[in-house]
């Protein structure tokens, strides 16, 4: 932290979040093609992205969001709204909130779970414009697996825990209870451990 | 650049009393070990006994009974303490009595002292608060059993300002011949406390949330009580912490102390207004808000309010932008999962906690800071609002 006193975000992240683009603003008229919503006020984080798409070449015309969040979900749902404009619907797919937090140039660790919910939901947006239009055959169910049978803990899960600081197999423990009754399913997490490492976080 | 600066954070920290920094620079001269006999250290040690016979009037204890420690938590922990020494010789054995109550809305260091208690093998109870964060009595009177050791009930809540009546709780306690603490770092400086009065066993002071410095505190030990220190290793403090004293830690909480006898009951007047000020401020100009902590019974520089459809660390940094200063129960601002403990023991619902904020005014505090909140927050809260998906349904 300098003299001056830096906030924790990037100068982007402030940036979107001072002037958050493409609102949904309340009572706003919009005629979205798919809309998706995920997150939970509950938790603290919910978000809502609408897409409009351009059906001849399978692009995004235009995006609009609302979120229920912290600075970094306003900021990383807005920033979202701009990169995934004109993007292939199958491009846009593919987003991670690697992606997310890279375009904003970087956000807190612990962060990074709020901007993951932004990929989530354009997916579902996306998800809910391929049923508006008879391609169930595009939509991908993200269904969780069950890692740890005893106490119920899914891979999802482990991926949010990841998302949430989780680096080693202890830590993992200590934030979903896993393996803490057989302990079967130690390798298996641990190898998830990695892999969601890896895919949010780069390098080991 | 906000056109102006407001610090709302006062139960967080405070700045330095000028007078306080006056004496903290007259202090960096002394130099001397409190403990050396010659003249360098007698000077030191005749400050810091200056010191705390300050602290112990402030309190109406006996100098004696006033032993600096490094922080608020650091007092919190050495009470906490006293129960994990399971050894018989130890001047605070007491047997079989091994059980701690403490409350649900305590500060993070006495809730995880008394959580790794439990871990090793100390039972703990958690009192129940009503939906204003009072302690229920009955409750506690259900809870205390021979095995009962301590009860460690905090005098005003850091979050939502509520205080208990210590007084009647401490009552309680003694009846069943127990040991009472209680944790009194909101409450010193800013609501008259004694602690014959009271009648507590022990109670914990910290100087920087009364305009003194981060890094001292202290811990009063009622004459005769079971104690056992946490520092061990020196006969400081008369052996109840050891290390050599932080002397200018010790003379700025001895200042800081001097002018709250000073200022804290015409202060209290003047923050009670504008405490009313922001309630009826914000209440008429922003729907769907609700204030939490007791009415009546809660610091005069302390309001909590929730704020539906916003999220804490959102309206924390919006303000931020604008020149003011606030702190939030919200989750995200804390970097853990879950938001306020003290607000989801009062029964709040969980998206009220994490749509609350806290103001907490101090001596600094003017009737400007108060027009430039209630002109800034409502703009703030309907920015967030607008983008909210928590709100937009029920907007009028």
């Amino acid at each position: 932290m300098s003299s001056q006193g830096e906030w924790v975000y990037t100068e982007k992240v402030k940036d979107h979040f001072m002037n958050p683009r493409n609102v949904l603003k309340f009572g706003e008229e919009y005629a979205e093609d798919g809309k998706g919503i995920v997150g939970n006020i509950k938790c603290g984080d919910q978000m809502m992205v609408y897409i409009q798409v351009d059906r001849e070449k399978g692009t995004i015309l235009d995006c609009k969001w609302q979120t229920y969040g912290c600075a970094s979900a306003i900021a990383s749902t807005s920033i979202l709204s701009e990169m995934v404009k004109g993007m292939s619907l199958e491009q846009a797919y593919h987003l991670s909130p690697k992606d997310i937090a890279g375009e904003l140039g970087g956000l807190p660790e612990h962060k990074i779970h709020c901007s993951v919910l932004g990929d989530k939901a354009l997916r579902a947006a996306i998800n809910d414009y391929y049923r508006r239009n008879g391609m169930e055959d595009k939509v991908v169910i993200e269904e969780a697996r069950i890692v740890c049978q005893c106490m119920n803990v899914t891979d999802q899960e482990i991926e949010h825990a990841v998302l949430e600081g989780a680096r080693t197999f202890y830590e993992l423990q200590e934030r979903t209870k896993l393996g803490t009754v057989c302990g079967q399913c130690k390798d298996e997490a641990t190898a998830l451990l990695q892999d969601y490492v890896k895919k949010h976080f780069g390098a080991k | 650049m906000a056109e102006r600066k407001v610090y709302f954070d006062h139960n967080a920290t405070t700045p330095l009393h000028p007078e306080v920094k006056k004496a903290i620079t007259e202090a960096m001269e002394v130099f001397g070990n409190p403990s050396s006999l010659h003249e360098f250290g007698r000077r030191a040690r005749h400050l810091v006994e200056e010191a705390r016979v300050k602290v112990a009037s402030f309190i109406g204890a006996d100098p004696d009974e006033v032993v600096f420690m490094g922080s608020g938590s650091e007092a919190n922990n050495t009470v906490l303490s006293i129960l994990s020494c399971p050894s018989r010789f130890c001047a605070s054995s007491m047997g079989e009595a091994t059980e701690i109550i403490t409350t649900s809305i305590e500060h993070p260091c006495i809730m995880e002292t008394a959580r790794c208690l439990r871990d090793r093998g100390f039972p703990v109870s958690f009192l129940e608060v009503d939906q204003y964060g009072k302690v229920n009595v009955e409750h506690l009177k259900e809870l205390m059993t021979d095995r009962t050791k301590i009860v460690s009930v905090m005098m005003a809540n850091n979050e939502i300002g509520t205080i208990q009546d210590i007084k009647s709780i401490a009552k309680i306690v003694h009846e069943r011949g127990v040991l009472f603490h209680t944790d009194a770092v909101q409450a010193v400086g800013k609501i008259p406390v004694n602690v014959k009065d009271l009648d507590a066993d022990f109670l914990t002071i910290s100087a920087h949330k009364i305009y003194g410095p981060k890094g001292i505190g202290a811990l009063y030990i009622k004459k005769g009580s079971p104690f056992c220190p946490l520092i061990r290793g020196g006969h400081q403090e008369k052996g109840r912490r050891a290390g050599t004293e932080n002397t200018i830690g010790i003379i700025a909480l001895g200042k800081a102390v001097e002018m709250r006898r000073a200022e804290m009951a015409e202060e209290k007047k003047r923050l009670l207004m504008f405490k009313a000020a922001l309630r009826e401020g914000i209440e008429e100009r922003i729907p769907d808000v609700h204030f939490n902590g007791h009415p009546t019974d809660c610091l005069a520089s302390t309001l909590n309010v929730s704020l539906d459809g916003a999220e804490g660390e959102a309206i924390l940094l919006y303000l931020d932008l604008e020149g003011i200063a606030v702190s939030t129960g919200s989750a995200c601002a804390s970097g853990s999962l879950d938001p306020s403990h003290v607000l989801l023991a009062t029964g709040l619902e969980v998206e009220r906690a994490h749509g609350s904020i806290r103001i907490s005014m101090g001596r600094g505090t003017v009737k400007e800071d108060v027009e430039y909140m209630l002109d800034k927050l409502p703009k703030v809260i309907r920015k967030i609002r607008d983008m909210s998906t928590a709100y937009q349904r029920r907007a009028s």
